[in-house]
């Protein structure tokens, strides 16, 4: 048969939210004993105990300086609730609370739902074999190693004593029955349960074990429970979220309506300033406002949506407090983008049907020697990025990725090559991204040139610098950490086939029905081209640039 | 990094150090209620010139993101900025006619009187033009963000600069005291950020946004640097080197995550371009005192007064801190 609630509250700070929450438990009937720590000062504890003292319902333990982690928490958790069973005799249930820790549901709500269910204990207890959610790498070696140093003040000290037992393959015994199991400090135990536990027979050799565990306070009562109680409910009332270090996430006003769907009893960590939180939960407005249906998953993916960005970041983004570096592993833009070298010398109107095929709005030479070459010749695009040169080149890798960052969701696709501002970082850069797509016609830039209709020495100069600048390229293109998709051909091959290569250009970036619509560009004229590739020659080119025109 | 590396920045740290107090002999008191500080407080330290118009927003809205105290310089004003001051409950006030630019445009002014209040507080160190805007800075008041970021043992945050502009001429919409200057100058560049790591100081060298794009177009190279780390814990090792843009030890300086993740930041949102900016740059000519040879306020001169259009149809309009991290320029890093 269970009787009321009590309550064991271990309070360090802000105890005037502490004493907020403990009238709130003295007002349902509750008896509450409370846990001052060593460290909070004499002023606050006279205080409190004046405001709170005189309540018949309450009492004071013995303190204890309870560092995180550490045994003292235990210690003050097992003196307050030995003084709540002694002198609160008909209590059923025992709460194990922190001084910021908040009510979530009446306490009536809270006391129904114990004396349905009078039997069981309500405590995360995971088998450590099981326990995979733990952060920082020790599990079952929480429980069988020495930790004599503190993990907060001397980390380093902590790890290589770590180190050092594994390499000397150091085990503490685990004194039997006991079976190894962790979960949420915050729980709430049957008097049966409970009184057990504080009056095993071996309870001084358990103590003994568990001060050279590390944590102790989420192992002990969760390993010992599983050797007492009568029936486990292995999960928290009390929900918290911990972040990537381990601390629990704080909760602020503006948690309220997220708050209100979860489906515990209680929160922590509540910031003492979050007075919104305190003034609902703790007042009637929580009884009167229609209840929101439980939704714990939203708070899970609340949690998890802020992990993964402090983890992972946003793909392809650059900025003031994510800037990782070329090694990092991380997606390096934003999005997939084609570039195309050459085609717009040797298909019609190549620019225009690219952007029709693909259903984007495709750009010039973006890296074009006068000016950004903008789709539609705007001055400025997405983001304010200016068509200027000047700014462009001053650092065109972040001009790129502020690009595809600023169109995210809208493929990119622009014309570059050796006649370009062509920089060596932009090439690498894109070689080495998953998510560029980059074709090119190898020798495709010549055709302009050609185009002009003159032959001089500066033209061969011109020819033999652009070849040279391709030539690196292609190197890039071709080097064993390029992860990009590419595809050279030269302008033979274009010549012998323009249909099918124009076809897989753009295999992955348009669509079968756009490509039925506008049908493939047509070829532009190259009559007369052979004769300026003669003249070249005869003026001391390289037969070696030759070939990519050769059939 | 090198012990010798290493050696040196610490030596240019206690060398700045010690030009700081050096030139704090120029600082007058003013007035002092600084005993009026508690020890949790957040501070803020400001050094102006003229800023009369722009006082009342200003205090007002750090006032309201809970800004317990300001410490202020007023180096030479004559439009009664002073006055006002001394007439302000929490603003202790130090003034000095010394030159700006050789006290490191005001740094070493900072940096002593950080030096003798700031030492275990969170501070903040403002232009009268630049207004803080961090994550859920509209349900959360800044202790929260700096019992956060104790939590997580951070001691420096990051905070952009960003520059805010009107759409027309800057002359059309005269600002007035008291005014929020974002309902003028409302828009901003949202995506045209050029950014490189110092080696030497580890942080980020931030440049772009509107002051690149029309004013510096012809010379990107020397548009001023949009990198800022205004919200310190600040001990008594610690100095600025330039503006709020560098900071010694340079672990401060790493506001930023490198392995692909992002750490919180906020934004600077920068009321510079409103009408107030033409006496300005007329004055700051005639006196010289700003970085390079006053040459951004050249390059104002040049294109402001010739009533130019900083808007552009890609210009963005301002909403909130959330409008600002979906667009990538500061982020809630894991702040839930």
């Amino acid at each position: 048969m269970s009787g009321p609630l009590g309550i064991v509250m271990l309070c360090h700070t802000a105890l005037h939210r502490a004493e907020q929450v403990a009238r709130f438990w003295l007002e349902a009937g509750c008896p509450v004993v409370i846990h001052l720590d060593r460290a909070v000062s004499d002023a606050d504890m006279r205080a409190m105990r004046a405001a709170l003292g005189a309540h018949p319902l309450v009492r004071f333990s013995p303190r204890h300086r309870c560092a995180w982690g550490s045994w003292q928490l235990v210690a003050a958790t097992q003196d307050a609730a030995e003084l709540l069973l002694r002198d609160f005799p008909q209590i059923g249930h025992v709460l194990l609370i922190s001084g910021a820790c908040l009510p979530l549901r009446p306490a009536a709500e809270l006391q129904a739902h114990l004396a349905a269910h009078p039997q069981t204990d309500f405590i995360e207890s995971v088998a450590i074999e099981h326990a995979n959610w733990i952060t920082g790498g020790l599990s079952e070696e929480r429980f069988t190693l020495y930790f004599p140093f503190n993990w907060h003040k001397h980390r380093w000290a902590f790890d290589s004593f770590v180190e050092l037992q594994r390499k000397l393959g150091m085990r503490r015994e685990i004194p039997r029955p006991l079976r190894p199991h962790m979960g949420s400090q915050w729980w709430c135990l049957t008097r049966e349960t409970l009184s057990a536990i504080l009056k095993d027979p071996k309870r001084k050799r358990y103590e003994r074990y568990f001060r050279q565990n590390w944590i102790p306070d989420e192992s002990y009562f969760q390993t010992l429970a599983r050797l007492h109680a009568h029936q486990i409910d292995s999960r928290s009332l009390t929900l918290v979220k911990f972040d990537r270090n381990g601390r629990p996430n704080l909760f602020y006003d503006d948690h309220l309506q997220l708050l209100r769907r979860s489906d515990c009893f209680l929160a922590r960590k509540i910031w003492p300033e979050a007075g919104r939180l305190y003034d609902f939960f703790l007042s009637d407005e929580l009884v009167k406002q229609p209840r929101l249906p439980a939704e714990p998953s939203k708070i899970d993916r609340y949690f998890e949506l802020a992990e993964h960005q402090r983890r992972e970041g946003r793909a392809g983004l650059y900025m003031q407090s994510r800037f990782p570096s070329h090694d990092s592993g991380a997606a390096k833009t934003a999005g997939p983008y084609s570039v195309f070298c050459g085609f717009d010398h040797l298909f019609q109107n190549f620019e225009h049907w690219v952007g029709q095929v693909t259903g984007t709005r495709a750009h010039g030479h973006l890296f074009g020697r006068e000016r950004v070459q903008f789709h539609g010749g705007a001055r400025v695009w997405h983001g304010a990025i200016s068509d200027a040169a000047a700014i462009r080149d001053y650092n065109p890798r972040m001009f790129l990725t502020n690009l595809l960052w600023a169109t995210r969701g809208e493929r990119q696709c622009f014309a570059y090559g050796p006649e370009d501002a062509m920089d060596h970082e932009v090439n690498w850069f894109m070689a080495t991204d998953a998510n560029a797509e980059i074709h090119v016609i190898r020798g495709a830039w010549m055709l302009p040139i050609w185009r002009r209709g003159e032959v001089s020495d500066a033209v061969v100069a011109e020819v033999a610098r652009l070849h040279k600048r391709e030539q690196d390229w292609l190197e890039v293109l071709e080097s064993r950490w390029v992860l990009a998709k590419c595809k050279v051909w030269t302008v033979a091959e274009i010549r012998a086939a323009p249909d099918a290569c124009l076809a897989e250009a753009v295999r992955d970036s348009a669509t079968p029905a756009a490509l039925a619509a506008h049908g493939l560009a047509p070829l532009q004229g190259l009559d007369g081209l052979q004769e300026f590739l003669t003249a070249l020659r005869n003026r001391g080119l390289s037969p070696q640039f030759f070939k990519d025109f050769n059939t | 990094m090198s012990l010798l590396g290493q050696f040196r920045l610490r030596a240019e740290r206690h060398i700045k150090l010690f030009r700081c107090l050096r030139k704090s002999a120029a600082l007058r008191k003013r007035i002092t209620r600084t005993d009026s500080i508690r020890p949790r407080d957040v501070l803020a330290f400001v050094v102006l010139r003229n800023e009369l118009v722009r006082l009342p927003y200003f205090l007002d809205y750090y006032r309201a993101q809970g800004v317990r105290h300001f410490l202020m310089v007023d180096n030479g004003s004559d439009d009664g900025t002073a006055e006002y001051l001394e007439g302000q409950r929490d603003v202790s006030l130090w003034s000095t006619q010394a030159s700006y630019k050789g006290a490191s445009y005001g740094v070493d002014w900072l940096n002593h009187l950080l030096w003798l209040y700031g030492a275990g507080h969170w501070v903040l160190v403002l232009d009268v033009d630049e207004f803080l805007v961090y994550p859920f800075c509209d349900t959360r008041p800044l202790s929260a963000l700096t019992d956060w970021l104790d939590s997580q043992g951070r001691h420096s945050f990051g905070a952009m600069l960003l520059d805010m502009y009107p759409k027309g001429p800057i002359s059309a919409q005269p600002y007035h005291s008291g005014q929020n200057p974002f309902e003028i100058a409302r828009y901003f560049d949202a995506g045209n950020l050029s950014i490189r790591r110092n080696a030497r100081y580890q942080n980020l060298w931030i440049q772009g946004g509107v002051r690149q794009r029309v004013i510096m177009a012809a010379e990107p190279k020397a548009a001023p640097a949009l990198n800022k780390t205004p919200l310190v814990r600040w001990s008594r090792a610690y100095a600025y080197i330039s503006s709020t843009h560098t900071i010694l030890p340079r672990a401060l300086n790493k506001v930023y995550d490198d392995g692909g993740g992002e750490l919180a930041s906020g934004v600077l949102l920068h009321a510079k371009f409103l009408n107030t900016i033409l006496a300005k740059t007329h004055e700051e000519l005639t006196r010289g005192e700003h970085y390079s040879d006053s040459r951004e306020y050249h390059a104002y001169a040049a294109s402001l007064t010739q009533s130019q259009n900083l808007w552009c149809t890609w210009s963005t309009e301002y909403i909130n801190w959330r409008q600002l991290e979906i667009l990538g320029l500061m982020s809630k890093g894991d702040w839930a």
